[in-house]
Parts: structure tokens; C-alpha cells; sequence
């Protein structure tokens, strides 16, 4: 079924005004990807709702013409989550960014899809609390977009994924109810819809407003960094200490490659001889902590560690933490174009994983350097190449599909927090039984009957992927 | 395009020349990796929420033009002119993206293919480009308005609605002048050290800078004096040249940092330390080399940017002397774009101003969202200026403080813009004015 784009473009201007709507084509240009550049499909409108009214409006709209829509939130996938792939509505949440209320006492805040998941951490600072989810991207992610891919980060390890923060959701049906899920209290009961929602893709519908718990900032850190000689060393360490009942806040690894880069770029004396290095962060209460560490250094000894080093003052403790959160940008100092890969492996199986990936960067003759969320044994390996040479795009390629490979042999997934999108779908049959598959769809299908909402995302279904040579796989390129 | 797609369609990527129209070397393109982490620090993106008015959409539409995907059209130049110069999006780019060597190269190309529309009148151009540049022209200039404010004729004739026969883009400008405090006349060449000599510095006074606010350069060279500097005030230096170079004028800004290299540099390296206390010129003359990029004066001008400190930065490179006199109140900072995203300078002029006793530096939410100053966008883009406008004035407001310091001339005329109606009471002056007060024991 097809619609013009012109009428499709003025019934969406009858509906939000004509400020809120883009159609000319080098409007729509910028909208053609996000973070996933491999693929890229222009929408025939971006539109911007300002209220819930105006996406039901849309959606409905969107029925009557028969056109598929999708939402976007800051467009920082790296697995095409806003890919429009079959054309139709673009619905940019970015206008919908109030912080609706705040409840200190009852610890939630309410809040609308576009607020970037930075500005409520900011915004709660001055009363000591924080929004717990902290990806990489936090300071231009939306937490319509955490909640889409259920986001992880750095301190998913102790205080959990986007899920665990969300206690409800208004969600936009793709046929123009508005279904409501959970609210400010705990424990409601019947089937838990927030618990399905988060971590959709965008496939159940829009979330206009969400219910999030604010959490309280620890109230003291002892972070500590370990040097190794050798990865194995490093990993054995990290299972170590989650084995001894310490759950530290965060726990992560990086190897010598991309030590090289983030000294380049942030000179806090990183040894460069080192096989790798572990930051490790222990929080809480204060009383207690020195002890917590005093184990950690222990166990690092035990495991053949060269030093272990403390961060003395807060700016040491922030200058680590740069390093880590912008360690993929630096690696840009080593080469042109690089590629993050996503994977989970089961803790115990990192040695094993890391050897892999360190086999197959030999076989295609490919760098690649590995800085991860260890404790979760998340891991990303980032390929480096020149996207300008075609054959080594095709090499980054067949070696990124080996890796998660791999990672499925060893009992993982092909994704920690980047989510399936469109970049691994072709995945999901490898993961899968046809059965849970099957599931899935008719779950989607309760709530998106028509598949006009994120179509051809997350889900392989007939008719639309299957044909496709390869998924792309480069995140982040 | 008519119709919906049924699939995705793979666009291979562009394999352009490495050398292109616009003269923007190709590989700082790739520098770009499409993370969009910069989103949410630019102003006009947080404002309007649309990929186009972000960088990364900038970036985008600058690269789909050079490789002829698509045509330089209004609606692409629009969303180019709309952007600030601020570079916060330089701050939040874990790759290394260097923007402004993109969009400045690119803004030079529009106007040189005469595509670029034009915001300014005659009248408003003449003003910028003839006089605004030239500190004695200005003072001339500005001389009927200061005895306006003086006599009080100022007030009665905007009671009056007077101003209203003014021709608009005369208008605009005029709204926005701060009160002006009578120019401390000529200044000796060279002002000797108070006790041990520390450094030898010359001290850039600015253009437009040193007619708005002459008593800044006082204090700036006052304070030097007192950190132990001998401070030369060349004669004969003249404006940066910021203000053409970022209206995509080269040529006459090229003629500015040349006669300023000259001026400043005539012998080479007796200097420690050129200073300067607008964030705005500072980052025009540390980009000297840049400008001069392949050309014969490359080397001179490297030198010359080289030696080139904000004040904060020196001041806090050779260790202040600590102020005695208190000064008792609650201060908001806002950093000036040319300061924390242009230079990198952030702590400094904080670590001063917690040095002045009493004084209590409160936390300014968004303290690093341009206030829409921008040197002349609020002349070229005065819609997007004052929703900026608006929004730092509320942030300054919700602070509760006493007072709002800023270490650039255009942040300064600009909050006082938007607050000077709302809190007549809001002291708004250059940190450096406030470090001269508790030094002194005058009023700030």
C-alpha cells in the first residue's frame, strides 16, 4: 500500500502544524540513519509531537493512510534502531523533553520520552540523586530510547539495566489507544507489561511518559586501578572478585591497544608495557569500603597482578572514569575507522572469548582492541580498519560475524546493550528455537497487529529481510 | 519520491576527492564516525530538537553536499547559518571532530558562490565591519549614546517610545548596548611591576571590547601590575579579526592578524606572554597558524599564537596573589564559548574568583549552552539569539545569585540584555573586574 508522500506530509501537518513537520528532501536526508551507518533509508516525513494527543493523532493516522511508522529519540543506535526500513512516518520525540515531576520522598520522577537521560541525572544532582542507567552515549541518549533497547552501562553490574529503573509506562498503541502500564508504586499486580515494553525496540508502540526510580547517590567510592601482564590474568581476577560475594559498582577492562589510545588522548599514566589493565570501583557506605578494596587488592595480588593503584582524589577518580567512557572515540587515533562489536559471554568463559577474538583478528589480519563492561562479561571488541577500502570493510565484516558466533558457542548472545535492531537480525535464528521465535511474534502481535509499527526490526519476519545479502555489522562506524 | 519503500536501500559511501569546492580537506569529514554524542550539547539542537539545526546533521548535509548528493539549497543554508560557532560540540566529541575547520571553510565557500542570504542591512554592515573593529571609531560612536545614559536622556526618550523612529536595524543594535562607564582615556605604554618582575606581557585591549567596557582593560592591566608583570600596551594593535573571519570575510580578517603579528612581534620572543581578556579574540589569536594555513606567514603567526594567554590562564600558570578584600557575594560563572569550548578554559577563572574572600560560587545549570551571543549572530539570527537569551537568563535566575561574571565582551552584553529588566539589582561584569575590586577594596 502505498501513499503519496506529499498528502502523507500535509495530513501531518493538519494534525501538529507545519513547524513540527519535515518533508523537503534534504530535510530528510540527516534522518536516513542513526548511529548505523552501513545501512540507510530516507523517511518520507519526520514528524514532532509536542503531547500524547498528538501521537495518538499520528498513529492514527498513520492506520487510516496504511503507512508504517517508527519512533527516534536522539538517533544514537548502533544497530539501526531508527532505521526507517520501509519509508512512512519518522516520529522524532525530541520536542517531548519535560521533566513532568519529581518525588523525592516516593523516589521516582515522571518524565517524557526525549528527555536525555543526562539532564534528569542532572537535574536531581542538587538533592544528591541520580538516574541509574549510565551508557556510554548518557549525555545525548534519550530514556526513550534506554527504555527502547533497555540500556545498559558501566554500573549495570550492581545497580541493573534500564528495566530494573522503570516502574511504568504510557505506551501509544500502533492503533491510537493509550495503554498504561504500572505507575509510582511497586509490585502491581497482573502481568508485569512494563517488564515486556522496556527492551522492545520500538516495536509495541510509542512511549509518550515514563515512571522512573531516581536513585540516591553512594555515599563514598574506593576506586582502584590493576595492572597485568596478561588478559587471562586480568579475567581470572574479575571472576575472583564477583566469587567472593564483592559486588563492586563497576568493573572494567582494557587491554593494551586501547590503552595505547587513551594515553595518546587523556595521559593519566597508563603503563603502556601492561597486557591490561582493570578499573574496579567499589561504592556504598563509607564504613566498610576500605575493606571491600583491601580484598579486591588482595585477590588482584593473588591473580599475579604487577600494582595495583588507588585513586587518591575525586579528580584522579574522574580523569579514570574519562578515559574509560571516551576510550572508543580516542581509539580514532588509531586508526580511521573502527567498528564496536556488542557480545555477552558468561564470565567464566572471558579468557576463552578474549583468545577467539584475539585468533580471528590474526586471521583477517585485523586490530582489534577490547575495553569492556568485564563483571557482566559484556564485551566489545573494536575492529580497526579504513572504511575507505572496500576490502577490508568485507574483512571487519566476516571477522565481527566469527566473533558473535563465538559467543553463542560459548553460551552468550550477540548483544549485551546495543539491541538487535536491524544490524543482527539475521541473528536471532541462531539464538533462537523457530519456537521462541514464534513466541515473540505473537506477543509483537498483540500489540502491533499490523506490523505497521518498527517494521522488519528485531524479529526476522517473511518477506523483508530474508532476501537481504548480509546484515551489516558495523556499530559505530 | 512519491512513494514508501518496501526495503531498505545500502548507499555505498562516497569516495569524494580529496580536495574539494569549498577547500575543506575531505578526511576531516571522516573524522566523524556518526556516534551523535554531540547532540546534546548544541544549543540550537537542545532548543529545536531537529537532526538539521544539530552537528552532526550539519556535518551530514556539509559532506552530502560536497559529494553532490544533494543541491546547497535555502533550506541547507539555513540550518548552516543557524549554527552559533559556539563549538561546544568540539567539547563533546569523543572522535576529535574538528567543526570549526568544517564550517567555517564552508561558510566562506557560500558567501564566495553568492549563495549565502544576507541578515545584515547596509546600515547594520557598515556599523560591524567599519566601525566595530576600530576601538576609537567606536568610542566616537558610542559617545552620544553614554551621554544619553549619563544625562538620563536615555530613559526618557525609551519611555517616550523615541527609539521607535530609529530605522529597526539601527534599533536592534542600540537595544542592545550595556550601561556605559566613561573610558579611562590613554593608558602609558608600558606599566612597570609592582615589586619582583614575574614576566614581561603584552596586553591585547580588543576593539569593540575596550569601548563597552574600558574599565575591564583597566583592571586587567592593574591586576598584571600587581602579579608582577611588566604590561606593554601596543599602540598600534587593532582588532583580532574574529568578527569578519566568522561572517566569512577572510580576507580583511587576514589583514587584521597580519598588522597584529607586526605589531605585537616586531623583533620576535622578548614577550613571555601576549594577554588577553576576551574569550572570543583570545581563540581568533590562538588560531593565528590556522588562519595562515600553506601560506608565507604560517610561521610567524604559529609563534605569535603560541604566546597567547586569557588572562585566567596565565594568571593561574604563574600563581595570583591572593585578594584581601571581601567581597560579599553569591556569583553564578557562565563560561564563555570561546572560553571552554574555543580554549579548553574552565577552572581558572573559577579558581580565581574562589580566591576572593566572602565571594560564593554557586553552580550555574547549562553554564556551557551558548547564551546567543556569538559575536553578530543576535544581529543575523536575533530569533534563535533570544530564545538563547532567554533561556541563560532564567538558568542565572534560578541560581538566586547576586551577581553573573563572564569572561567575554558579547556574553556580557547579552546577559545584560536579558536580565538587566528583570534584576536591575544583578551586578553582571568580567571575573577579572571582580578580582581588581578585592585587590583594591573599590566597588565592583
Amino acid at each position: 500500500m502505498t501513499v503519496a508522500a506529499d498528502s502523507l506530509a500535509e495530513r501531518m501537518r493538519s494534525i501538529v502544524g507545519a513547524g513540527n513537520v519535515l518533508s523537503s528532501p534534504s530535510d530528510l536526508l540527516v534522518y536516513e540513519c542513526d548511529g548505523f551507518t552501513i545501512e540507510k533509508n530516507k523517511p518520507d516525513v519526520v514528524v514532532f509531537p509536542n503531547s500524547t494527543a498528538d501521537i495518538v493523532a499520528i498513529v492514527k493516522a498513520c492506520g487510516e493512510l496504511g503507512v508504517p511508522f517508527v519512533p527516534r529519540g536522539a538517533g544514537t543506535s548502533l544497530a539501526g534502531g531508527c532505521l526507517p526500513v520501509g519509508g512512512g512516518v519518522m516520529i522524532a520525540l525530541t520536542r517531548m523533553k519535560r521533566i513532568l515531576e519529581v518525588n523525592y520522598r516516593d523516589r521516582y520522577a515522571v518524565i517524557e520520552p526525549g528527555v536525555v537521560n543526562l539532564w534528569l541525572t542532572n537535574h536531581l544532582k542538587p538533592q544528591g540523586f541520580h538516574f541509574a542507567p549510565d551508557p556510554s552515549s548518557q549525555g545525548a541518549c534519550t530514556i526513550g530510547g534506554n527504555i527502547a533497547t533497555n540500556s545498559g552501562g558501566p554500573h549495570t553490574l550492581k545497580y541493573g539495566v534500564t528495566v530494573n529503573h522503570v516502574l511504568g509506562v504510557e505506551l501509544v498503541l500502533p492503533d491510537g489507544q493509550v495503554v498504561r502500564s504500572g505507575g509510582p508504586t511497586e509490585d502491581n499486580p497482573g502481568y508485569d507489561l512494563t517488564g515486556v515494553i522496556v527492551g522492545s525496540e520500538g516495536t509495541f508502540g510509542v512511549a509518550a511518559k515514563a515512571w522512573v526510580r531516581i536513585t540516591r547517590n553512594p555515599e563514598a567510592y574506593r576506586t582502584l586501578l590493576g595492572v597485568f601482564e596478561t588478559v587471562d590474568d586480568a579475567t581470572n581476577t574479575i571472576s575472583d572478585i564477583i566469587g567472593a560475594g564483592i559486588i563492586p559498582g563497576a568493573l572494567e577492562m582494557l587491554d593494551s591497544l586501547i590503552l595505547e589510545a587513551v594515553e595518546a588522548a587523556f595521559h593519566f599514566g597508563f603503563p603502556l608495557d601492561a597486557g591490561a589493565v582493570l578499573i574496579m570501583e567499589v561504592d556504598g557506605l563509607d564504613a566498610g569500603l576500605d575493606q571491600d578494596a583491601e580484598r579486591i587488592v588482595e585477590i588482584a595480588r593473588k591473580n599475579k597482578a604487577r600494582e595495583v593503584r588507588k585513586a587518591n582524589t575525586e579528580a584522579e577518580r574522574l580523569l579514570l572514569w574519562k578515559s574509560r567512557k571516551q576510550a572508543f572515540g580516542a581509539v580514532g587515533r588509531l586508526a580511521p575507522s573502527y567498528c564496536t562489536q556488542d557480545g555477552v559471554v558468561p564470565r567464566t568463559k572471558l579468557p576463552e572469548v578474549l583468545r577467539a577474538i584475539q585468533r580471528i583478528g590474526a586471521k583477517y589480519n585485523l586490530r582489534i582492541a577490547n575495553v569492556f563492561h568485564a563483571g557482566d562479561g559484556n564485551i566489545h571488541p573494536i575492529l580497526l580498519f579504513d572504511e575507505r577500502d572496500a576490502e577490508q570493510v568485507k574483512r571487519v565484516l566476516a571477522a565481527s560475524n566469527e566473533i558473535l558466533d563465538e559467543c553463542i558457542r560459548l553460551g552468550g548472545s550477540v548483544t549485551g546493550e546495543h539491541g538487535i535492531g536491524v544490524e543482527k537480525i539475521d541473528f536471532m535464528p541462531k539464538l533462537f528455537a523457530p519456537e521462541d521465535l514464534a513466541m515473540m511474534m505473537r506477543l509483537r502481535s498483540a500489540f502491533n497487529p499490523d506490523d505497521r509499527c518498527s517494521p522488519h526490526k528485531m524479529l526476522p519476519t517473511a518477506g523483508a529481510c530474508i532476501e537481504r545479502s548480509h546484515a551489516g555489522r558495523h556499530a559505530a562506524m | 519520491m512519491s512513494q514508501t519503500t518496501a526495503d531498505a536501500v545500502r548507499t555505498a559511501l562516497p569516495m569524494a576527492p580529496a580536495k574539494n569546492d569549498a577547500g575543506i580537506d575531505y578526511e576531516l569529514f571522516l573524522d566523524c564516525v556518526h556516534c551523535g554524542l554531540c547532540t546534546s550539547a548544541c544549543p540550537t539542537y537542545v532548543e529545536l530538537g531537529d537532526e538539521n539545526d544539530s552537528p552532526r546533521g550539519r556535518i551530514y548535509l556539509m559532506r552530502a553536499v560536497t559529494d553532490g548528493r544533494i543541491e546547497l539549497d535555502e533550506s541547507v543554508q539555513k540550518h548552516l547559518d543557524l549554527c552559533l560557532d559556539c563549538r561546544a560540540c568540539e567539547s563533546a566529541c569523543p572522535s576529535g571532530v574538528q567543526y570549526g575547520k568544517l564550517i567555517e571553510p564552508f561558510r566562506i565557500h557560500m558567501e564566495k558562490t553568492g549563495t549565502k542570504p544576507d541578515n545584515l542591512s547596509w546600515l547594520q554592515k557598515f556599523l560591524l565591519y567599519r566601525f566595530t573593529p576600530y576601538a576609537g571609531r567606536m568610542r566616537l560612536a558610542l559617545a552620544p549614546a553614554r551621554f544619553a545614559q549619563w544625562t538620563g536622556l536615555d530613559t526618557l526618550m525609551r519611555k517616550l517610545g523615541m527609539y521607535h523612529l530609529m530605522p529597526k536595524s539601527l534599533r536592534q543594535m542600540h537595544e542592545m548596548l550595556p550601561p556605559l562607564k566613561a573610558h579611562y582615556g590613554t593608558m602609558p605604554d608600558v606599566w612597570p611591576a609592582e615589586g619582583k618582575r614575574r614576566a614581561r606581557v603584552a596586553l591585547f585591549t580588543g576593539c569593540a571590547a575596550d569601548a563597552f567596557f574600558p574599565e575591564t582593560n583597566l583592571a586587567t592591566a592593574l591586576v598584571l601590575q600587581k602579579n608582577g608583570c611588566d604590561v606593554w600596551i601596543p599602540r598600534k594593535q587593532g582588532c583580532c579579526g574574529a568578527l569578519h573571519y566568522h561572517a566569512a570575510l577572510d580576507q580583511p580578517a587576514k589583514d587584521f592578524a597580519r598588522a597584529n603579528c607586526e605589531t605585537f612581534f616586531p623583533d620576535g620572543g622578548e614577550i613571555d606572554a601576549i594577554i588577553v581578556n576576551a574569550a572570543g579574540c583570545g581563540a581568533m589569536l590562538k588560531d593565528y597558524g590556522h588562519l595562515f594555513h600553506g601560506a608565507p606567514e604560517e610561521e610567524v603567526a604559529a609563534k605569535f599564537a603560541h604566546k597567547v594567554k586569557d588572562i585566567s590562564e596565565f594568571l593561574m600558570e604563574i600563581g595570583p596573589i591572593k585578594p584581601t578584600h571581601p567581597l560579599k557575594l553569591k556569583a553564578a560563572y557562565h563560561d564563555a564559548c570561546h572560553l571552554c569550548h574555543g580554549q579548553q578554559i574552565r577552572k581558572q577563572p573559577r579558581q580565581l574568583l574562589e580566591m576572593i574572600p566572602e565571594l560564593q560560587l554557586v553552580p550555574l545549570n547549562e553554564s556551557e549552552i551558548c547564551c546567543g551571543a556569538a559575536g553578530s549572530y543576535n544581529l543575523t539570527q536575533p530569533e534563535m539569539a533570544e530564545r538563547l537569551g532567554e533561556r541563560k537568563a532564567k538558568n542565572v535566575l534560578d541560581t538566586g545569585a547576586d551577581a553573573v561574571l563572564s569572561g567575554n565582551v558579547g556574553c556580557l552584553i547579552q546577559l545584560g540584555r536579558y536580565l538587566r529588566e528583570k534584576k536591575p539589582e544583578l551586578l553582571i561584569a568580567h571575573p577579572i573586574d571582580a578580582l581588581w575590586a578585592s585587590y583594591s577594596g573599590d566597588r565592583l
